[in-house]
């Protein structure tokens, strides 16, 4: 369980991004945090890695209070974070990112299976470095094998369909669909895709730095978006719903 | 040979005990060992300059050729001359790495003028490695030149590290293509304290068709200081390529200078250059991953310098 009590968090300008949010994250669960663009989404899940460092307010994970930990440490204990914009390195290929992110070896295996899972080909990427060569969709696709290979306990991933093509992403939503019903980790994504809030256990709907819904999908997924091309989300747009989320 | 000689001979050569093909073992001024094969061969020179002549039969397939020298102690001043003459359609690899060891705050340098004669479809792969070791504060100093002639469609592949420990580095290539000929140069270099390290690389492209790629990656950390001088001229029809990485940490400084300089309208020369701290980012990624700062910015550096 991941307990979030009364996190805040103000922008070195002087915004408040995380305005006094708590939330509950069971286990085994898969929960997509949404909302519109700006609404904090990103900012509560660097806070939950400790990319950034809350002004108040505490993180529980398992009952024990990691706030004041680092990044390191809570890596250590079980938080696996994906980036929205992944990082390029030079001279470190898929295979040793790959071998890092599972604790420094991973057998081939593993490399190969968590690649197929995020539609790359082994033969093809093991070898690569993890730089300029590689496309912005393939460095994606490497950065959420980093946290699906980790297999932490709670496993966070920023926008992971952001810059991937959809034959790809139709690995990652079966990725995902597996994951979930194999792994005993809690997921957590941070999504405005109609298809990865459809395939969520719980979804919060964050606006203006606040809570401002946390139910069962079922209960949330109707109203963000339209059904069957019925205008259910409320948007008046000639042609039907653009697909957003309409927080 | 020392034990000093055979420590820096297992950091510069691979040396196991032994070498697996020619050889010629330098050590403090002076020639300690040394291996002919039935097509590589070594010899004295003869115009009265220290050094040696190896001779490489045309054809010669697969073999490897060990060209080390060894500093083991303080107060030497090293100057070798060795030529390389490549036979046509030889393929062979010549590694030729330096070590430098002082024990004291004497001196002691090593510079090599290293000729390469590559004749038509000969292909080389030359690897150098340079290496200080002995006190913190030794003042240790290597100067390699690498001045090479590659004819039709010879191919010369240059891996060149400087793995740490040495006070200063100048480096000079001077490396003249003809048609069809391929030149690549993979240039890593550390630096840290007070050292100091420069790099000049002047490539000629003669011949129509022949291409050249310069890849120099370089971490200064300390109060070290680099500098990168890069010119590839070309004079024919032609690819060129350079690219200059360099990570600065702590107070070190890099300077990089890299020219192109076209004289054929159809010359098509490239050059890519950033240098900057390690990117936090960078940091951040490993970091969730359970690494500790050092330890990502060790393995960023250790992947960078590979």
């Amino acid at each position: 369980m991941l307990e979030i009590k009364n996190l805040s968090w103000t922008a070195p300008d002087g915004r408040k991004i995380i305005n006094d949010v708590s939330l509950n994250i069971p286990n085994k669960k898969l929960i997509v945090i949404t909302g519109p663009n700006g609404s904090g989404k990103t900012t509560l899940a660097k806070l939950i890695a400790g990319l950034e460092t809350a002004e108040s307010g505490s993180i529980l994970l398992d009952g024990e209070d990691v706030s004041s930990l680092n990044i390191t440490d809570r890596a250590k204990k079980g938080i696996g974070f994906a980036f929205q914009q992944p990082v390029r390195f030079k001279g470190i290929t898929v295979k040793e990112l790959l071998e890092l992110s599972n604790g420094g070896s991973a057998t081939q295996k593993q490399l190969e299976e968590v690649l197929y899972k995020v539609g790359l080909q082994p033969e093809k990427y093991l070898h690569r470095d993890v730089d300029s060569h590689l496309s912005g969709g393939e460095i994606k696709r490497v950065e959420i094998a980093t946290v699906l290979l980790r297999n932490s306990k709670f496993m966070l991933f920023d926008e992971p369909e952001a810059g991937i093509d959809i034959w790809s992403f139709n690995n990652l939503i079966d990725a995902f669909s597996s994951l979930k019903k194999n792994t005993d980790s809690s997921i957590i994504i941070i999504s405005h895709q109609e298809r990865i809030l459809a395939i969520a256990d719980e979804i919060v709907l964050l606006k203006n730095g606040k809570i401002k819904e946390h139910a069962a999908k079922d209960n949330i997924f109707p109203r963000l978006f339209c059904m069957n091309g019925k205008d259910e989300c409320g948007c008046k747009k000639k042609g039907g719903c653009p697909k957003e989320v309409k927080a | 040979m020392n034990e000093i000689t055979s420590g820096l001979l297992s950091i510069v050569s691979d040396w196991d005990g032994g070498f697996d093909g020619a050889y010629n073992i330098r050590q403090d001024c002076q020639s300690v060992a040394r291996k002919s094969t039935e097509n590589v061969k070594i010899e004295n020179k003869t115009d009265g300059k220290p050094g040696i002549d190896i001779k490489i039969a045309p054809g010669t397939k697969g073999e490897k050729v060990f060209i080390p020298a060894c500093i083991t102690k303080g107060d030497v001043d090293d100057l070798v001359y060795n030529d390389f003459y490549v036979g046509e359609n030889a393929d062979v690899t010549i590694v030729a790495g330096c070590g430098v060891h002082t024990d004291d705050s004497e001196a002691s340098r090593h510079s090599g003028v290293h000729r390469f004669f590559l004749e038509k479809g000969s292909k080389v792969l030359y690897i150098e490695k340079h290496v200080g070791t002995g006190i913190d504060d030794g003042n240790r100093v290597i100067n390699p030149v690498t001045d090479a002639e590659l004819g039709e469609g010879a191919v010369l592949e240059m891996d060149t590290s400087q793995l740490g420990g040495v006070s200063a580095s100048s480096r000079k290539c001077s490396i003249k293509l003809d048609r069809e000929a391929k030149l690549v140069i993979r240039e890593r270099l550390m630096t840290d304290f007070n050292q100091t390290a420069s790099t000049d690389f002047v490539v000629e492209v003669n011949g129509e068709d022949a291409s050249v790629n310069l890849v120099s990656r370089s971490v200064a950390k300390g109060n070290s200081y680099q500098e990168y001088r890069s010119k590839i001229i070309g004079n024919a029809r032609c690819t060129g390529h350079s690219e200059c990485d360099g990570i600065l940490a702590d107070n070190g400084r890099v300077n990089a200078e890299p020219a192109l300089i076209a004289n054929c309208k159809d010359a098509e020369l490239i050059h890519e250059a950033a240098i900057g701290k390690i990117a936090g980012e960078q940091i951040l990624k490993l970091r969730t991953l359970g690494l500790t700062e050092e330890e990502a910015e060790a393995t960023i550096i250790n992947g960078f310098l590979k």
